[in-house]
């Protein structure tokens, strides 16, 4: 089964690939990887597989090395003010890694009342006295330690994985406050030391929570504060090869630890891709996307991940969980592949996953629209749906958020595009008469061959402009984009100024989408006010998919909590509220971002007592001893 | 901007001073000059700029109404086309057309009008601050009290005044059908509904979808009475709640963020129809509304009819009072344009807020000295008052005497600052001739006709006669009944169960309650409050004292006791004789055409022979309460398939009732608290 039909055909490609891997791989700072081949080695028992990725591994066993402890991402790449007092993005990343954001200064002390003046540092360093001592099991670490598996009791190793993303974890790490952390971390190589580890676990009555690429924001990551086992932190992200890739059927079997960069770049490199691009990508691994039912940017296309994946294998208390074929669908009761996705780690680790995969597109167009108003071009994304016709990703922003996006414009080198941008301006609020104060923009991604995008392309355009929707060109839809990618950093740049704020989404029925949009944010805004925010917050949305029979919604709420002796109390409070006008708005607990220990209150209204007792059913057999400990969900 | 409801009805006579008078400023500029200034109000932000016919569209061409018409055509076996078009009629007759020409012309008549009627109109200023930035917020609804034709279009006269929004108001289909009037009415911004609409399905489905239209574009204020009709006894109405219901809907859907309620409670030193309502309220048949009618009317116009208080209350956010209340979730399974009933959360969360309002607008409204002495002038023996006539000294005494009592008990009183207690009582009585005068000491009740006539009267006649002087008063004194309706039932309670145990008389306190909840607003579930309230002031004004478990009458207290007992002693006496009558008078089933003319023979027979001490049973709004209580605490039943409103009486549950309110059995706990949640 193993190796497949990789003809000469394949191999040429592989070669191709091998080439522009280390092209890529020099524009890349990428860490030194010197456990990598010891690694391979130790799982090479498993057969001859054609292991595909055995280079370009973009996350290390220890991330302290390129990424930041107490912020989001690469620790070369951030938002600051530099001497002049004019924002800029650091390192060599991104697009707009080095440049300056002329108007991002404006836009915060505009929209939030910050001010340089008023800063509010994190802690530089990580205090490893703060970090508790492990408590370990030393049996079980008797054991580990004869298997050969790495792992570590470091104290940065298990802060790192102590946390995800979400406001509050954030907060405390730039304070230095520390609470409960794991107490080992592992890195198992491959699907065997997982059920060496799990079975270890068991043995020795360890609590494991699995871990892979850190960027949950449902406090999934949390250690349980009440847990009094030992916590073992199973990092996946040394599982992270392409193990075959099915040329005939299109599928490419993946170790689970891989993470979205990695993935698409490797297939890439043999002529494919999966299309799966969540805004985490970068970061986020394929394991995650199964444990939480992840979502794409390009689900129009591509499909989420539910819809990918082909086959499942997870370790569990019980033993291991996989399907015996490959079969595209089956109708053979209730799909097991259900019980593992949107598990979130509570019944065991997902080690491998088949994947679809499918051509790299021979062409890509961006694409924006311009509209009046909010509500139009949300009649015009339900047309677009009703129609079927969605490009690869369309994408709805509010006039806050395109105000938002329009401060990130990097500086202009030339006068003529600067002249070119305030024609634009004058064309679209003078000449078309649309309120600069209610214009909502909509950002387009077209893939496929190129015949067909223009195509496509035109089709968009001519029900768009039955919306009153004016065409935007390229270049704004494509930063729209890349912003996805820089958005998080600017968190860390907020926090430096006394501005907090977070993300969220929900997917809602065509009927509701407006409605939920203008209560949830007109709920955030009292809420504030309420609490005793001293400035208007930024409360704001976009529609980010579209599906036959509604949408998905996500909203982006920050504030200066200048003058709050608790704020990260007055924000949870307020996303709580913002929680219960969703729900009470017909929208659901969450599209993809998962439940984890933030939205479990809600879970049995949401699925009702039988269903709560369902799930329960499944965790009772398949892991009776809480092993898989973490406490999501339910 | 909005708050509670539990901060509003805090009254102090500091309130008065912010009253301002718009008339005065009338006064001294031209009407056309008024009639033609600049009016450029700030909108609600979320409305779009929407026309008449805009939203006629909107309506007819609404999900929800095409999903009836053709549930419709499927019933009727008609076309979906023909419903369609009936639809199209009914909102056609309905619609409002709001300009603002016809606004200008009611506000130059009005002006007119206003200036001979009234010697001033007052309005707190505080609230229309309120209101104007509250519309800008969310959609306004606007709550007023009705007590007079008068104050039709009051408001948006006042709005017109201070450049707000004019709203849209819900009018009753008579006043449609008024020659030239009713069209005028239609462009001044007035929406007509029929009465009886029934189970005019379609009729309902246009009005509903009409309403939430108006609602949730919020293209204009919406205004109706949640009473829903003119008060003919000027006592608060327990509120209808179909519109209340229509107008909530949005919210309830999530359709808006939030509705905006404001109260607004009108009150008049003297009704324009006083003598009309006391005939209607006697059988008399009210005159048809009609052009010629209105201007044979107009000799209304040379009467003094005091001051008008027109009293905007605090703005309520619907969001805030269905707190914890409701959960909105229960239209997230079926899509929100196909009719559904409402959950009985919902409906006890709507009925709820209608009592609410209702409360409010009584907390708000202002208490003449006339209504005082209206209030003890009623409790003089009726022979004193008809033939003697009162002491006019003693009068004033206990008229001063209450005025104070009515302080302690926070209601807001109308009493003409920096002027000799004399002189306001003077010319209060002067202000009200039509109903006593005041000669040689003494003050009598006014009684029509010629007494010099060459007929004399029937004693039956007499009695009417009486009755229609007597039911006069009886609605002023209505109107400060509010203040004095919870102390006054403990009094009674202490009274009938001459018990000093606070949990027995908490529970004849919630029989009361409940006995009268048609004659009195209650809001639901606060029975405790209630209590709790009624007991305070008590003990403010000295009348009792508490402990933990007792309730001691005070030697001091006598006199406040016996006033609010005897206060309420006609509405005791007119259920018992009511009670009396269905059980041994009347047959097993009766229709409301029998049963009314029946008690009033009854009842004249009983105040003839000296055995009925009041007249307030003779009135058809009495009676009618006391069915409606009797059908609510099941001791009488509608009979369903009956056309003409038959009714079946279960004579030992009304002997019982009767028995309990008389003291005799005492009352079995009622109460399982349905709405605790409220």
């Amino acid at each position: 089964m193993a190796s497949n039909s990789s003809g000469s055909d394949s191999s040429d490609r592989q070669r191709i690939a091998q080439q522009r891997l280390s092209v890529i791989a020099g524009h890349l700072q990428r860490p030194v990887e010197g456990n990598s081949g010891i690694l391979a080695a130790e799982c090479k028992a498993q057969g001859d597989k054609l292991d595909v990725s055995s280079e370009g591994r973009t996350v290390p066993r220890r991330r302290q090395e390129i990424m930041k402890w107490n912020g989001w991402g690469y620790s070369d790449s951030k938002f600051l003010y530099n001497k002049k007092g004019q924002a800029e993005f650091t390192g060599k990343r991104y697009r707009l890694s080095g440049m300056i954001i002329p108007g991002l200064r404006e836009w915060m002390e505009s929209t939030f009342g910050a001010n340089l003046q008023h800063k509010t540092p994190a802690a530089p360093i990580l205090n490893s006295s703060a970090v508790q001592p492990p408590t370990l099991n030393e049996a079980f670490l008797k054991e580990l330690k004869s298997t050969g598996i790495p792992f570590s009791h470091d104290a940065e190793d298990r802060v790192f994985r102590s946390h995800g993303h979400c406001l509050h974890e954030i907060f405390a790490l730039r304070e230095g406050k520390i609470g409960r952390v794991p107490d080992l971390v592992v890195w198992p190589n491959c699907h065997n030391d997982v059920v060496k580890i799990v079975e270890l676990a068991c043995k020795h009555n360890v609590c494991l929570m699995p871990y892979g690429g850190g960027t949950s924001v449902s406090s999934a990551l949390e250690c349980p504060p009440e847990e009094t086992r030992s916590i073992v932190s199973l990092d996946t992200s040394q599982m992270n090869r392409i193990l075959w890739i099915d040329e005939k059927n299109l599928t490419a079997h993946v170790e689970a630890g891989i993470v979205g960069q990695d993935l698409e770049r490797l297939l890439n490199e043999s002529g494919y891709c999966t299309g799966h691009e969540p805004d985490s990508m970068e970061f986020s691994s394929l394991g995650g996307w199964v444990a939480t039912r992840a979502s794409g940017m390009k689900k129009n296309i591509y499909g989420n991940i539910e819809d990918l994946v082909v086959h499942i294998k997870m370790v569990t208390p019980q033993g291991v969980i996989e399907k015996s074929c490959q079969g595209p669908r089956m109708s053979t009761g209730p799909d097991v592949h259900h019980f593992i996705m949107g598990s979130e780690g509570t019944l065991g680790v997902v080690t491998e996953v088949t994947m679809k995969i499918r051509p790299m597109p021979e062409y890509q167009k961006y694409g924006s629209v311009v509209f009046p108003n909010f509500e139009m071009g949300v009649a015009c994304l339900r047309e677009v749906a009703r129609q079927r016709c969605a490009p690869a990703s369309i994408r709805l922003m509010d006039n806050e958020q395109f105000k938002f996006g329009h401060a990130l414009k990097p500086q202009v080198s030339s006068i003529f595009t600067s002249f070119l941008d305030g024609l634009k301006k004058f064309y679209i609020t003078k000449f078309k008469g649309f309120d600069p104060n209610r214009l909502c923009v909509a950002t387009l991604l077209f893939e496929g061959d190129r015949e067909k995008v223009l195509q496509h392309e035109k089709q968009v355009y001519d029900i768009a402009a039955k919306f009153g929707g004016l065409a935007a060109g390229e270049d704004n839809g494509q930063r729209g984009y890349m912003l996805t990618f820089v958005i998080a950093y600017l968190r860390d740049l907020g926090m430096d100024y006394y501005v907090i704020g977070e993300s969220f989404e929900t997917s809602v029925p065509w009927d509701r989408v407006l409605d939920i949009c203008r209560n949830v944010k007109a709920r955030i805004v009292r809420e504030c006010k309420d609490k005793g925010v001293q400035f208007p917050p930024l409360s704001t949305c976009r529609v980010t998919q579209t599906y036959d029979a509604g949408a998905c919604v996500y909203f982006y709420f920050a504030f200066n909590y200048r003058g709050l002796s608790d704020p990260v109390h007055v924000y949870e409070q307020v996303e709580h509220a913002a929680r219960e006008e969703i729900l009470a708005n017909g929208g659901s607990l969450s599209h993809h971002h998962g439940v984890g220990k933030l939205r479990k209150e809600w879970m049995r209204e949401t699925i009702s007592s039988v269903g709560m007792g369902m799930l329960k059913s499944v965790k009772d057999y398949v892991d009776p001893n809480n092993i898989f400990g973490n406490r999501n969900l339910l | 901007m909005t708050s509670t409801y539990k901060d509003s009805g805090t009254a102090s006579l500091k309130d008065e001073e912010e009253f301002t008078d718009i008339l005065e400023e009338r006064r001294r500029t031209t009407d056309l000059g008024y009639a033609l200034r600049t009016f450029n109000p700030q909108l609600y932000k979320g409305a779009p700029s929407s026309s008449t016919s805009d939203l006629k569209k909107a309506v007819l061409e609404s999900q929800y109404l095409r999903y009836i018409a053709k549930e419709i055509a499927l019933e009727t076996g008609s076309s979906v086309e023909k419903v369609r078009q009936e639809a199209r009629g009914i909102l056609e007759e309905m619609s409002h057309n709001l300009q603002l020409g016809f606004i200008r012309l009611m506000a130059y008549t009005f002006n007119k009008v206003f200036k001979r009627l009234f010697r001033s109109i007052y309005v707190n200023m505080e609230g229309l601050n309120m209101l104007q930035q509250a519309i800008q917020e969310s959609p306004v609804i606007l709550m007023p009290n009705h007590r007079s034709y008068v104050d039709f279009l009051i408001v948006s006269f006042i709005l017109f005044t201070y450049d707000i929004p004019i709203p849209v108001i819900a009018a009753g289909i008579p006043l449609a059908s008024m020659k030239v009037v009713g069209e005028i009415l239609r462009r001044s911004g007035a929406f007509f509904i029929r009465r009886a609409i029934g189970s005019d399905k379609l009729y309902w489905a246009v009005l509903s979808e009409y309403v939430r239209t108006i609602v949730r574009t919020g293209c204009a204020p919406l205004e109706f009475y949640v009473e829903g009709f003119r008060s003919r006894t000027l006592k608060s109405v327990v509120p209808k709640l179909g519109m209340m219901d229509m107008v909530l809907e949005p919210y309830f859907k999530g359709e808006v963020f939030d509705i905006t309620l404001v109260p607004i409670s009108i009150s008049y030193d003297r009704v324009v129809e006083e003598s009309l309502l006391a005939l209607e309220l006697l059988g008399v048949p009210k005159p048809k509304e009609s052009t010629t009618g209105l201007f044979k009317a107009s000799r209304v116009l040379q009467e003094d009819y005091g001051c008008m208080h027109v009293n905007f209350g605090r703005p309520l956010s619907v969001r805030q009072l269905c707190e914890g209340k409701i959960n909105r979730s229960e239209y997230n399974l079926i899509p929100r344009d196909l009719p559904q009933r409402p959950s009985t959360e919902i409906q006890d969360c709507v009925n709820w807020v209608a009592h609410l309002i209702v409360r409010t607008q009584e907390e708000g409204s202002l208490i003449s000295p006339w209504s005082l002495m209206a209030c003890l002038l009623l409790q003089a023996p009726i022979t004193t008052l008809t033939e003697e006539g009162l002491q006019w000294h003693g009068l004033t005494e206990k008229t001063l005497w209450l005025r104070k009592l009515v302080l302690d008990f926070r209601g807001r009183l109308n009493w003409p600052a920096h002027t000799p207690d004399s002189d306001v009582m003077s010319s209060t009585v002067a202000l009200h001739r039509s109903i006593v005068h005041h000669k040689a000491g003494r003050v009598c009740l006014v009684q029509d006709g010629d007494p010099a006539s060459q007929d004399p009267l029937s004693p039956e006649e007499g009695v009417m006669r009486t009755a229609a002087a007597v039911l006069m008063l009886v609605s002023y004194r209505n109107q400060a009944l509010h203040v004095f309706v919870r102390p006054g039932i403990l009094a009674t309670a202490i009274h009938i169960t001459k018990s000093t145990q606070k949990d027995e008389l908490f529970s004849f306190f919630c029989f009361l309650r409940d006995v009268f909840a048609n004659e009195f607003i209650f809001i639901p579930g606060r029975a405790s409050q209630d209590f709790d309230e009624a007991c305070s002031l008590l003990q403010k004004c000295g009348a009792v004292h508490m402990s933990e478990q007792e309730v001691t009458v005070l030697e001091t207290g006598l006199e406040v006791l016996s006033f609010l007992q005897k206060l309420l002693q006609p509405f005791l006496d007119s259920y018992q004789l009511i009670f009396r009558y269905l059980c041994e008078n009347g047959a097993h089933v009766f229709t409301e055409k029998q049963f009314l003319p029946a008690v009033q023979n009854l009842a004249t027979k009983l105040i003839l022979s000296g055995d009925l001490h009041t007249f307030e049973v003779l009135s058809s709004d009495t009676q009618k309460n006391v069915l409606s209580a009797l059908r609510r605490l099941e001791a009488v039943t509608k009979l369903r398939a009956s056309q003409q409103n038959e009714y079946k009486v279960n004579k030992a549950a009304v002997r019982r009732t009767g028995d309990i309110l008389s003291g005799k059995i005492p009352p079995e706990s009622l109460h399982a608290i349905p709405d605790a949640r409220l």
